[in-house]
């Protein structure tokens, strides 16, 4: 009975998620289209929305190409390996005081823990494509996931000083009792948090791995069908989680004002901090490789550590 | 610890790549993302328009010329009508000379747009692409309303210009100008200061002056590096004397000092049209002579005609024999000369500088290919 509950959730999960993605998809183009002085996709359905589901048709029917001299066996578990990861850690996430699913006492360490996974899976891809241009793609994706994973943990590390916990329900209720979402008493830790989930996530400005100017399509140039249609699939799935994580860390999970129910609250923080994600992607320029690492290691590193020192002297001081 | 084996990888970009703008492919050796040679390969465009040149009337060539910079064919039509104008010792009317200058200088600010929206594109921000687009719209706009094409104009005869401005078209171009300062100001605010950009392009593909100098460079990439050579300027050609505007150079020889030369240019350009739309006087656009096509025979002699593109010095070395058609056209394109030095940059540079560098020379195929 347990393991139908278990099964039952996860694919509800997934149907979610499916559809979640399928409309960020959708959002980013809507909203850069906007912010480009152009309509964005308008021809399937009122506004466009049925444009993802239309494209997502197209790749499936594609004819699925494995490139003669690519790797085979690890070209073919690359995608899974990228969507795999990103779909587990939504396991953790809790979207209100009731709906939610494991609810386990390392929730934090298990996302951070699985999601670095990912990273597996672009290395694989790029590898296995025998391709260069996918090659330096995914040296640069992993090298630059690796840089950013630190800072992205330690970002956190303020939040769970001042909880002592590292449940997620516990992180909201905590909240809920302080009266205020994290984001104030953690700015510093929010602020390095939003910076290097971008790079996590290879987003503008530091989608190196993906530089279209550069590396024609970086990592996945040698996928197509709905291998791609995996990448991408993975690609927006672990953007949400991102964004679910950053909401139940700074912004207080479901807590909201009453009117609205809490798991509506939720999603409409995961949409605004994916909203700003969109904007910079529509705003700045990339930047380059050496400068990426410089600010990573030498900035949002050392910004992070002074988060955490000054976290825990406030904790200390306040018994 | 043993020593790590490294060995360099040839890495093919182009022609097919999306930052080389039209069909450019460089060989590079790289090893890791640093560039330790990088060999060009021209001539996917190639077209043989000096040689096709010589089976043509003298007006036939004119629309060959569109298509080498197709980005700013004014001036390409110009250079050519202009050497075959002075092998004939003709004299052109006022009015056209002021249509001229109007249509090379709307059409400059379209390739700087071009190429800014690009360039951006290059270095991954693709806002800016869109917006650039659209003043470079209303520009085609006019230029289409005067010469009935949007690209490859074919406006500029021997002699004059083929058509003259219709109706109310000044004010329109008044109105644009106007726009024009608006827009391109907005663009500088808010792409100069952005601190990814600035951190992408100062300091990045350095050129000395003797560099410039040494390599035949011209147009914003010599401006950039601190020599304020301008043929508007220096050799004023048609009726530029006539009109108040400055070089902007910069010192630093950067990308970044390319880009400032480039958004000031606009600025320049801009000026140069409203005083011209102010000035124009009325009257024919074309002399009596050079409507009959056929009977354009120039005197045997050599002429080299140059002018400032917005690429830099386009030139026109032309030869008669005193038939009807050339003997012999050489063509100076001014993206062929910049581009020989890109090789030389490129060592020691990474991928992504690449990208910047290479974008920065403002390269048009088909001027490079001829």
């Amino acid at each position: 009975m347990d393991y139908l509950l278990m099964f039952l959730y996860a694919v509800a999960v997934l149907m979610v998620l499916l559809g979640g993605v399928t409309f960020a998809i959708l959002a980013e183009r809507k909203v850069i289209g906007a912010m480009q002085l152009r309509p964005g996709p308008n021809r399937h359905g009122p506004w466009g929305v049925f444009q993802t589901i239309a494209d997502v048709l197209k790749l499936l029917l594609k004819e699925d190409v494995i490139p003669a001299n690519a790797d085979k066996k690890i070209f073919v578990l690359a995608p899974v390996l990228a969507f795999a990861p990103a779909f587990s850690v939504m396991a953790v996430l809790v979207y209100s005081s009731t709906v939610g699913g494991a609810d386990i006492n390392i929730g934090v360490i298990y996302f951070l823990g699985v999601s670095s996974i990912t990273m597996l899976g672009v290395l694989m891809g790029g590898w296995s494509s025998n391709n260069k241009y996918a090659l330096f793609g995914s040296i640069r994706g992993v090298a630059q996931m690796v840089s950013y994973e630190l800072p992205l943990i330690l970002s956190i590390i303020g939040v769970i000083i001042m909880v002592g916990s590292l449940n997620l329900t516990d992180i909201v209720n905590y909240q809920a009792n302080m009266g205020m979402w994290f984001i104030v008493p953690q700015f510093l830790g929010f602020a390095v948090y939003m910076i290097s989930s971008i790079a996590e996530l290879n987003r503008s400005p530091f989608d190196l791995p993906e530089a279209e100017s550069e590396l024609v399509a970086g990592f996945f140039t040698e996928y197509s069908g709905f291998r791609f249609a995996m990448f991408m699939l993975a690609e927006y799935t672990y953007a949400i989680a991102i964004a679910g994580l950053a909401t139940t860390l700074f912004l207080g999970g479901w807590l909201g004002p009453a009117f609205l129910p809490e798991i509506v609250w939720f999603m409409l923080k995961v949409v605004a901090v994916m909203f700003i994600w969109f904007w910079l992607t529509a705003t700045l320029p990339r930047a380059r490789v050496d400068q990426l690492m410089n600010f990573g290691w030498k900035v949002l590193i050392p910004v992070a550590l002074l988060n955490i020192v000054l976290t825990s002297i406030y904790k200390v001081w306040m018994g | 610890m043993p020593e790590l084996k490294t060995e360099t990888m040839t890495l093919n970009m182009g022609p097919q790549h999306p930052s080389t703008h039209g069909v450019f492919r460089l060989q590079l050796k790289v090893d890791g993302e640093t560039i330790k040679e990088a060999i060009p390969v021209m001539g996917y465009l190639h077209r043989g328009s000096e040689k096709l040149a010589e089976r043509f009337l003298y007006s036939q060539f004119i629309p060959y010329t569109d298509r080498l910079d197709y980005l700013n064919a004014m001036t390409n039509n110009y250079v050519y009508c202009a050497a075959i104008e002075e092998l004939l010792e003709w004299e052109v009317p006022e009015r056209a000379e002021y249509l001229r200058v109007i249509t090379m200088e709307l059409n400059r600010i379209a390739s700087h747009l071009v190429w800014w929206g690009t360039y951006l594109l290059d270095i991954g921000a693709m806002s800016p692409f869109l917006y650039a687009f659209r003043d470079r719209e209303t520009i085609l706009d006019r230029l289409n309303e005067i010469s009935g094409a949007r690209m490859t104009f074919n406006y500029h005869r021997i002699g004059g210009v083929k058509w003259d401005a219709p109706d109310g078209w000044i004010e329109k171009v008044q109105e644009t100008v106007k726009e024009l300062y608006e827009n391109i100001q907005e663009f500088d605010t808010l792409v100069t200061g952005n601190e990814v950009f600035r951190a992408r392009t100062i300091g990045v593909g350095k050129l000395s002056k003797d560099q410039v100098i040494n390599w035949g460079l011209s147009g914003p990439i010599a401006r950039g590096s601190g020599i304020p050579i301008d043929l508007r300027k220096t050799e004023p050609y048609s009726i530029y004397d006539r009109f108040d505007f400055d070089i902007p150079t910069q010192e630093d020889g950067d990308v970044f000092a390319r880009y400032k030369v480039r958004i000031e240019e606009m600025f320049q350009s801009l000026r140069i049209i409203e005083q011209a739309c102010a000035q124009i006087p009325e009257g024919d656009i074309i002399t009596k002579k050079g409507k009959r096509l056929m009977m354009i025979k120039p005197p045997a002699g050599e002429v080299y005609k140059r002018a400032e593109a917005s690429k830099g010095e386009i030139g026109v070395y032309a030869i008669s024999n005193g038939k009807n058609k050339p003997y012999r056209i050489k063509l100076r394109r001014p993206s062929f000369v910049n581009v020989s030095i890109l090789q030389h940059m490129l060592v020691g540079e990474s991928i992504q500088n690449l990208v910047a560098i290479f974008g920065s020379l403002d390269v048009v195929l088909g001027e490079v290919d001829a």
